[in-house]
């Protein structure tokens, strides 16, 4: 009987839990990171810590570093390669009412030629028995553009809009979408870049407003044996007529460790293997032009905005190098993905191809949560 | 054509939501919360550590034309 009580007030307890918005976890993270891919190097260390306080409040501080070694196509081909370093930081604010979490952020990023600062609020609401989580969320950002040997000489403002809306389907799918609209105002282009037109290389003319929308939708499955898929589809489309398709496909399993008695850590298994495999393809922009035939008001051979596609396929493993259960858990990561970019209607001018360049990222981090 | 848009997009979003909202009133959570257990596992996470998430958005940012709605909240690029 008094069994039955104490299973019977568990249930209760738990299920009081499940419908109150809980705060994020408090947890640290300390990460080096490196891309190189197409004479561009950026590495540096990033660091992240989150506590709550009482309960109600949970604060967060993050710090990333990017040392720039900039040897790309565009630099090599029109100007000299150089090195830069930026470096960002992200404060936070997160406080639950009852079902709902409020979320205050800013975020600053900073190098020599390009300053940005962002505010956000965001909102997010359990419905539904705890099933739906709704959130809106809004940005604002002011970016300072600059040149080198010239200082700062103009601005962009940005506004983004985010719906997001997380439904459990069953006790083992998950699934959510995702919305955002992004308005632009202001300097949006390089000022270092130039474009070709007739075959000689003139400054790029950008558009001073952008508005895009951007819809992804994610599903995420326990397929049992622990191990769990999801996949992913974006949809892209922007006033400057680039679409943009983005689906990825991931699968996360743990694996057993010889001599790691079951039971020691969470299931009994201290290795988890993330594998991933992501598709990107983009239409070019109005104005983008390899080499262009005829003078328009805006002109641009960015090959951000060119029609390409990207492939990358990527793991991540994560060992558990200490837990205790309820208390604390401490483990070390390692990431890699190799990426292949494929330009459509951008050629490499050295040898008259199309342009195309292999990527590798590297992540590499120890991650804890108490 | 922006703010517009934007206007749109948004009572479009508070629209969908208050219909998300309503629809709670007539149909019951079919998922207990006691049957949440697996979902709860950090393999169900669609992203773990923000920090690595971070990183690869950025990544993206400055590499492809397209952003957002990405489900990382808050933050920016930094980048042109």
């Amino acid at each position: 009987m008094a069994g039955q009580v104490a299973g019977l007030l568990g249930g209760v307890l738990a299920a009081g839990n499940a419908v109150a918005t809980d705060l994020p976890e408090d947890r640290a993270e300390a990460m080096y990171h490196v891309y190189e891919g197409g004479g561009v190097t950026a590495k540096g260390p990033a660091l992240l810590v989150r506590k709550s306080l009482a309960d109600k409040v949970s604060l967060s501080a993050s710090y990333y570093v990017d040392a720039v070694s900039n040897a790309s196509i565009d630099v090599v081909t029109t100007a000299s390669p150089f090195k830069e370093t930026r470096k960002a930081y992200d404060l936070g604010v997160d406080y639950v009412v009852r079902d709902t979490l409020l979320s205050l952020s800013i975020y600053n990023s900073d190098e020599p030629d390009y300053q940005a600062d962002t505010v956000g609020v965001d909102v997010a609401q359990e419905i539904f028995g705890g099933m739906t989580t709704v959130s809106l969320g809004y940005s604002r950002g002011l970016d300072q553009v600059g040149k080198k040997d010239e200082g700062f000489f103009d601005s962009a403002r940005h506004w983004n809009y985010r719906l997001g809306v997380t439904q459990i389907l069953t006790p083992i799918w998950l699934m959510s979408v995702n919305a955002e609209a992004v308005a632009d105002d202001g300097f949006l282009g390089n000022p270092y870049r130039v474009a070709r037109v007739f075959g000689a290389a003139v400054p790029e003319r950008n558009p001073r407003t952008r508005s895009s929308r951007a819809v992804k939708v994610r599903v995420i499955g326990d397929i049992g044996e622990r191990r769990s898929v999801r996949a992913e589809y974006r949809y892209f489309w922007d006033t400057w007529d680039i679409h943009a398709h983005t689906a990825e496909v991931g699968h996360s399993r743990y694996i057993d460790v010889p001599g790691v008695v079951p039971g020691a850590t969470a299931g009994g298994q201290k290795l988890l293997l993330d594998t991933f495999l992501r598709y990107y393809t983009q239409s070019g922009a109005l104005f983008y032009s390899d080499n262009a035939s005829s003078e328009t008001e805006f002109v641009s051979r960015n090959r951000q905005l060119s029609s390409f596609n990207s492939l990358g396929l990527g793991a991540r493993l994560s060992y558990t190098l200490a837990q205790v259960p309820g208390q604390y858990e401490i483990k070390a990561n390692g990431a890699y993905e190799f990426k292949r970019f494929d330009y459509k209607d951008f050629t490499d001018v050295r040898t008259g191809s199309p342009f195309a360049f292999d990527a590798h990222l590297l992540q590499l981090y120890i991650s804890a949560t108490f | 054509m922006t703010a517009a848009m934007n206007a749109r997009f948004l009572v479009g979003a508070l629209a969908l939501a208050a219909a998300m909202l309503a629809s709670g009133c007539a149909v019951q959570p079919w998922v207990k919360p006691y049957e949440r257990e697996r979902l709860a596992d950090p393999i169900m996470k669609f992203s773990r550590d923000a920090l690595a998430e971070k990183h690869r958005e950025h990544v993206h940012n400055v590499l492809e034309g397209s952003r957002g709605a990405t489900g990382v909240q808050g933050g920016g690029c930094g980048c042109n």
